[in-house]
């Protein structure tokens, strides 16, 4: 399926490239680098392309492209979710996923790339049996290696792929064993000028850390599973179970993964945890502009918003910036137009303002929209749509695990258009 | 070695100079290291010098070079005869490598290729599974011709294979040998139909894929494991099922009859258990039975359904498409929700959802108009992503919700991205076409638009207002003046032609303009775009015709100046053009028809969607993608008029059912031995499929010998290889398990644990035991002690030793050896990672997961799935066969928090079906209920619960109202016990001590009582208390001292329970809350519990 892969970095070289079937020549990447030369922004470069004997699909991730060359009909979303399965691999393996990290580890990501597929057709994609078979690098180890001559790969064969859950490797074992759960919510939202809300979702994902030894089988219950709408869980997760009983129950995986993603029903009205004032106004004449911003909490269910962000894209004519912040400081990107405004913990008796002028290029008319602003912001120990974790059970072990639950919203997509 | 030293020096020789000739591009981008290697040509003889020196660590070093050369697509194949040599090298790691080596430039180098072939043909001898698999793939991925003949070989004898893993490998291998060599399709195929059988998950995905590939049009072949694929879907790995499924698609729409016949009812033909609770699709089918769908049609789309919530965008893409392709019309929106779950994925993956999307909105609005607002722009989507949310915003757009979708277009033209401004136009002008309604108003705001200082706005705002007055010409007479008026300003060469053609066109509603219009063209028409010209020479013409008076000089004069125009379609026009309007000799018959070929009244376009004709590809597809299609696709054929013998798959109707449970049981036992398929299930089908006693007795003779096959590979692999021989014993035991499974049917329920308890015993990891087991032991040792967990919360010092003393106690009477070690090892083990990993703050969240007494306990003592106590509300004597128990679930109200949340379960003990139950009167009148909602139909003998809210407003007097049936009512009450009035909270006791004092006096009551004695430990007061109300555990430090709080629901008054032990079984007990009443009745409780065991 998946012929061959180029890794090509931001300023259009090729890295590495790797092979399953023949070879093919680096030459096919210049239809890719010809379209991505007309899209400007690498974002803009359509995933899926067509040359005349081979078909390019690929990823934009961390300033990369992960480009695949495939020679027949495939489910595109088959080989763009493999590739995005590589690089959380890559990122899982070496903390990161860039040109630098990547041509350090280069023999590891080859075995890597090597075990994952086979003949094109994905082969281990499971982190842990992929972990058995290579180690991922650390600094102990590759002194250790250096000095023994000892190598990264597994000297046991990996039992993982023949398991009965493919996803944990047997005889795991902790000193301490504990299983943590973060629940983060994203809260994705289009403000209007107003401040009237357009469209808000709430978006909540599990994120599980489970170190326990051994085949613990684990159920966590909510107190409110009615409020999930949609979902989609780790293949660990027990379908039936949820279905009958809406539960989790499952056989972790070991280590970090996502246990679930979830969509909050869209009956239930989104809590929009803080409110925006703002006014960006552009003079017809004297090539100025004025700009005000204020934020305060809205429905923040008594939790303080920190980490509270503000970053507008400024239209092509603003040349510079001079506000002032009462609380916090902004930056003006003069080459990408990008102001932010870092305000960082929101205190509701003294709203943070940002209030100033732009400067406009001379004689270059007015924009006509004004530009929409991307909020960020984090609240700690709160799950805006109301979940809660009810209770974590362990069968199966017979030790005490130490359980934690942790909360957490942040702003998703949300944008109040001005 | 003579051949080898001669090609040596070529290869050598040749590489240098394109080295050489490589490494100045590249040098920036690579690191230098490797740079400056691949350009030294005494580099390579280094490293070959180091593969041939006798230390591992050389080899290694050398190796890993070689393949850092291959990364960066440098020649490296000069090293083949050096490398080569270490194929046979114990090194795993140098082994590896040099299979990566092998597997790159066998094909450049077949003669020394040949050299490795012997190694990989012992090691396919090899006793364990891994290394056997690891040569198959080697050998069959080096592309060298003359070992076809081997690798065929291999394949059959893998093909064999004891090893599920060594068997998925060759599967693999025959796609390759496949592409290496077409003639081998007959034998390949031989394999493939063995393999096609295979019972075991590991290899389903694989041998597919090889069917995909080599034989895609051997239908024939599925037949008969059509239903095992269906039934082994979910188990399979996620790679796959995207395969299957979408090799499924195809077959099922060869096999059966279409189920979209004009308003097609339909009815399963199949006893109602095989569909467990499709209760929705049992309501919608009437006894008129036009079409009935085949079961295993049905089979199909039921097994692949849960698939929807997998992580994979990909395999819920497949079977979105599979639904979309397959499933009654009125099913398909199942896939709605998923399909707009993966707007939240990655950008890539946005886009080909998206364009799935917009080809499903065009034939089927309904489906996505409920989430039109995920379609939203942001100002951040990429443009491409921002086109197609645009295209399937403007195919949902209806009468309806057009002003909604009309406003949010509004935004999107002023948005700075030009592209995608145009875009929105051209939406905004298909909106207008398409709903008759709001023509008038889009044509307005694109006339508007017309003044918009931006010039590609402008622009196509002219060129959709054209093609829009071309569907009603007449009353815009207006909007062209306006659009002549600003023709100076606008320079985009297409809105220019589009705005001269309008005024040709309609030159005889604005004789006075068009005329001008043509002057100033005469003017600048040199200068002009190609198009343009065209357009002037057209709008010549007609005025020619029309108005000769006034313009046949000017027609004269542009006719000229295009006569002699550069572009040759000009100067043919103009040639035309000429010839047809200017009357004269040579010009024959058609002068007379000009007026009526040039004005003759034309059609107005049709604005449709890009995505109308997608429809031909199969969704999800890489054709549908690029809308072309693309090399391999395969058509999806049109339903079969009449289906083909459904016998086909019918031959072996048990047997694979029956073959499939050992082997799902075997891969992945845990997951789907109770959950996916029920046991009640598996019988039901076996019924179902009317199954003669010959059959029977076949298929379970099959199905030994089946499981005996497995028994012996995992015997043997348990001889040979002993790393994964525990696991291997394991799966024995579970195919042992089975087959007493099948020989006693009835009592396999129960008879489970005590199977599954052997599991565990031989390596601990068969969950099931985990989960039926669970119950037995769970509850009395590990359970409790996780309630200290809390209570290490608690600042008090006393409790950690407590803690800290507990786990060994227990750990010792269940002799978990690894947990004594822990012990060993870390003393406190719970409480180090709470003070490392967590701030304080976090442990108020923490509390939440019950690590605290509260609920734990609370639901230790309970079952977390049947709570304590339940109630009758209505017997069903009284209810005429409708009865009705409730309890409180101690759950947050989700309608009100002031609400008590009730569980009310209706089972229906008649001999028919009861209908609309509902709550109708109550009393007191203002008593406020969260009615839940009228349940349609109640089956006899089934039962459902519902919930419902009531709020008693904190006192105990009963909630009475009347529970409706279509024919009865019946008044019931509910009385609370004042216990379950509460909500626990959870406090420091400090914080309790705090509230205590302020609760002093009046607000306290307090009793001396008398306890039985069991109930003296503070874990077993906590039951007591927990099991009369609602209360949450107070940690606390002093051992004599138990402290509950909790609020009422209603007002949120405090209420604090304290009880001290005195001597003997006396002890103090104390209530402080406000509400008076209750805390003696709460006393009264609380006493009476505490007083008995």
């Amino acid at each position: 399926m998946i012929h061959s892969l180029f890794l090509i970095n931001h300023s259009g070289d090729i890295f590495l490239e790797k092979h399953w079937k023949s070879v093919i020549s680096r030459s096919v990447c210049d239809y890719f680098f010809e379209v991505k030369e007309k899209a400007v922004d690498p974002e803009n470069v359509p995933p899926v392309l067509q040359t005349p004997h081979h078909y390019l699909i690929s990823i934009y991730r961390g300033k990369l492209f992960f480009l695949s060359v495939v020679q027949t009909e495939v489910p595109p979303l088959f080989v763009i979710e493999f590739l995005h399965r590589v690089a959380d691999t890559f990122q899982d393996y070496f903390g990161e996923c860039s040109e630098g990290v990547i041509k350090d580890n280069l023999v590891t990501v080859y075995e890597l790339l090597e075990e994952m597929l086979d003949n094109g057709f994905p082969l281990a994609t499971e982190s842990n049996v992929l972990k058995e078979m290579i180690r991922p690098p650390n600094i102990l180890r590759s002194v250790v290696n250096t000095l023994t001559g000892g190598s990264n790969v597994g000297d046991t064969l990996p039992t993982g792929q023949l398991s009965n859950v493919p996803w944990r490797r047997a005889g795991v074992k902790y000193t301490n064993n504990e299983a943590y759960f973060d629940i983060i919510e994203e809260i994705d939202a289009i403000l209007d000028k107003s401040g009237t809300t357009v469209f808000a979702e709430i978006q909540g994902v599990v994120e599980a850390c489970v170190r326990l030894t051994g085949m613990p089988d684990l159920t966590l219950s909510f107190m409110n599973p009615r409020l999930l709408d949609d979902v989609s869980f780790h293949p660990c997760v027990r379908f039936k179970r949820w279905e009958s009983e809406r539960v989790l129950s499952f056989i972790p995986p070991d280590g970090n993964f996502t246990l679930m993603t979830y969509h909050v029903s869209s009956q239930n009205l989104v809590a929009i945890p803080v409110y925006v004032k703002q006014s960006i106004n552009f003079f017809e004449t004297g090539s100025c502009g004025r700009l005000e911003i204020t934020i305060g909490p809205k429905q923040n269910m008594g939790k303080t918003v920190e980490g509270l962000m503000v970053t507008i894209h400024m239209p092509k004519v603003v040349l510079s910036a001079n506000l002032t912040a009462t609380q916090g400081n902004y930056t003006y990107d003069l080459t990408t137009k990008v102001l932010v405004w870092d305000i960082g913990k929101l205190n509701p008796q003294k709203l943070p303002n940002l209030r100033g002028s732009l400067s406009m290029q001379a004689g270059a008319p007015k924009p006509e929209e004004n530009p929409s602003l991307n909020i960020d912001l984090k609240i700690q120990q709160l799950a805006i749509s109301g979940l809660k974790v009810s209770r974590l059970d362990m069968y199966g072990e017979k030790y005490k695990p130490f359980k934690g639950v942790k909360y957490l919203t942040k702003a998703g997509k949300f944008q109040v258009r001005t | 070695m003579s051949t080898a030293a001669l090609y040596n020096d070529q290869g050598g020789a040749e590489t240098a100079v394109e080295a050489g000739q490589e490494s100045t591009p590249t040098s920036s981008s690579s690191g230098a290291a490797f740079g400056l290697f691949s350009a030294d040509f005494k580099k390579n003889e280094d490293l070959k010098e180091m593969l041939e020196s006798s230390k591992e660590s050389l080899k290694l070093e050398a190796m890993k070079r070689i393949v850092g050369l291959i990364a960066k697509g440098r020649n490296a194949s000069e090293l083949f005869p050096a490398v080569v040599k270490n194929v046979a090298s114990k090194n795993i790691e140098l082994k590896k490598l040099v299979y990566v080596y092998l597997v790159r430039y066998a094909e450049e180098q077949q003669d020394l290729a040949l050299l490795s072939i012997s190694t990989f043909q012992r090691a396919l001898k090899d006793p364990n599974q891994f290394i056997r698999a690891s040569a198959l793939r080697v050998l069959s991925s080096i592309r060298v011709p003359i070992i076809v003949p081997i690798m065929m070989l291999a394949i059959k004898e893998a093909a064999a294979d004891l090893s599920p893993y060594v068997r998925k490998t060759s599967a693999h291998a025959i796609q390759k040998l496949y592409s290496l060599d077409a003639d081998q399709k007959e034998q390949l195929i031989e394999v493939i139909e063995k393999l096609l059988k295979d019972k075991s998950t590991l290899v389903a995905g694989s041998v597919v894929m090889a069917f995909e590939e080599v034989c895609p049009d051997r239908i024939d072949l599925i037949h008969k494991n059509y239903r095992k694929l269906c039934n082994l879907l979910v188990d399979v790995e996620e790679w796959g099922q995207v395969v299957i499924i979408s090799m499924l698609t195809r077959y099922a729409r060869t096999q059966f009859t279409s189920p979209w016949k004009e308003g097609a009812t339909f009815e399963e033909n199949n006893e109602k258990a095989f569909y467990e609770s499709d209760s929705e699709e049992k309501k919608c089918h009437t006894e008129e039975k036009p079409y009935i769908m085949d079961p295993d049609h049905r089979l199909l789309l039921r097994n692949t359904k849960p698939l929807l919530q997998s992580r994979n965008t990909a395999v819920v893409m497949s079977v979105a498409q599979l639904y979309w392709h397959l499933a009654p019309k009125h099913e398909v929106s199942v896939v709605t929700k998923s399909l707009v779950r993966l707007l939240r994925s990655h950008r890539e993956v946005q886009y080909i959802v998206l364009q799935n999307i917009a080809t499903m909105s065009i034939q089927r609005k309904g489906m996505f108009e409920p989430f039109m607002k995920s379609f939203y722009v942001r100002s951040t989507d990429a443009t491409h992503i921002k086109t197609l949310k645009l295209e399937i915003l403007t195919n949902l757009a209806n009468e309806a919700n057009i002003s909604t979708i009309l406003r949010e277009f509004q935004t999107y033209v002023k948005s700075q991205d030009k592209a995608f401004a145009a875009a929105t136009i051209q939406a905004i002008g298909r909106c207008a076409t398409n709903i008759s309604e709001v023509t008038d108003t889009c044509l307005n705001g694109l006339v508007l638009l017309l003044s918009n200082r931006d010039e590609t706005v402008v622009a196509e705002s002219v060129v959709v207002i054209k093609k829009l007055l071309q569907t009603q010409p007449t009353q815009h007479s207006e909007i062209i003046k306006h659009m002549a008026k600003l023709f100076d300003n606008i320079t985009v060469p297409m809105a220019r032609a589009s705005i001269l053609w309008l005024i040709g066109e309609y030159c005889e509603r604005v004789p006075k303009i068009a005329p001008d219009v043509l002057r100033k063209m005469a003017k600048s028409f040199t200068a002009e775009e190609d198009i343009v010209k065209l357009q002037t020479v057209n709008l010549a013409a007609k005025l020619y015709l029309t108005n000769s008076k006034q313009t046949k000089l000017l027609t004269q004069y542009i006719l000229n100046l295009g006569k002699y125009d550069q572009n040759y379609d000009i100067r043919d026009r103009t040639r035309f053009i000429r010839q047809l309007i200017v009357p004269s000799e040579k010009s024959g018959a058609l002068n007379k028809y000009a007026r009526r070929i040039l004005l003759a009244p034309k059609p107005a376009p049709v604005l449709e969607s890009s995505f109308k004709d997608r429809d031909r590809f199969q969704l999800g597809t890489l054709s549908h993608s690029l809308n072309t299609k693309a090399t391999g696709y395969q058509e999806l054929s049109d339903w079969p008029a009449v289906a083909p013998d459904q016998s086909v798959r019918n031959v072996e109707i048990i047997e694979p059912v029956k073959e499939w449970a050992p082997t799902v049981g075997k891969a992945k036992q845990p997951k789907s031995a109770d959950k996916f398929y029920s046991d009640d299930e598996d019988e039901k089908e076996e019924e179902g499929s009317d199954s003669s006693g010959s059959e029977d007795s076949s298929s379970s003779s099959s199905e030994e010998s089946g499981s005996d096959s497995d028994e012996e590979s995992s015997e043997s692999e348990k001889t040979s290889s002993d790393s994964s021989g525990s696991e291997q014993s394991s799966s024995e035991s579970e195919v042992e398990q089975k087959k007493k499974r099948k020989t006693k049917k009835a009592p396999q329920k129960k008879s489970k644990p005590t199977a599954a308890d052997s599991d565990s015993d031989e390596n601990g990891n068969g969950p099931v035991a985990q989960e039926s087991s669970s119950s037995a032991e769970s509850s009395s040792g590990s359970e409790t002690d996780s309630e200290d967990d809390s209570d290490s919360d608690s600042p008090a010092p006393q409790k950690k030793t407590e803690t800290k003393t507990k786990p060994k106690v227990v750990v010792k009477s269940k002799k978990e050896v690894s947990l004594l070690d822990l012990d060993d090892f870390s003393p406190a083990p719970t409480n180090t990672p709470q003070s490392s990993v967590f701030s304080p703050s976090l442990l108020s969240d923490l509390e939440g997961l019950s690590l605290s007494g509260v609920s734990s306990t609370v639901q230790v003592t309970t079952s977390s799935f049947g709570p304590v106590k339940t109630y009758e509300l209505l017997h069903h004597m009284t209810g005429k066969g409708l009865a009705a128990k409730y309890h409180f679930p101690r759950q947050p109200c989700l309608y009100q928090p002031s609400m008590v949340a009730v569980q009310v379960i209706l089972s229906n003990s008649s001999d028919h079906s009861l209908e609309e139950i509902h709550i109708g009167d109550r009393s007191p009148a203002s008593l406020s209920i969260h009615c839940f909602n009228t349940i349609e139909r109640l089956e006899p003998e089934a039962s459902v619960t519902v919930s419902m809210g009531i709020d008693f407003s904190d006192s105990t007097q009963a909630a009475n109202f009347q529970l409706c049936t279509k024919e009865d009512q019946f008044s019931v009450s509910i009385q609370p016990a004042v216990g379950e009035l509460l909500m626990p909270s959870s406090m420091t006791e400090q914080d309790f001590c705090k509230e205590q004092g302020k609760l002093q006096g009046m607000n306290e009551t307090s009793a001396t009582i008398t306890m039985e004695t069991a109930n003296a430990s503070s874990q077993a007061i906590s039951k007591q208390v927990l099991s009369v109300a609602n209360v949450g555990v107070v940690p606390s430090s002093q051992n004599n001292v138990s402290r509950f709080a909790g609020r009422t629901v209603s007002s949120g008054a405090l209420v604090l329970v304290s009880l001290e032990l005195k001597e003997s079984s006396a002890a103090l007990l104390t209530i402080n809350t406000e509400k008076t009443v209750m805390a003696s009745m709460l006393l009264r409780d609380v006493k009476q519990a505490l007083a008995q065991a």
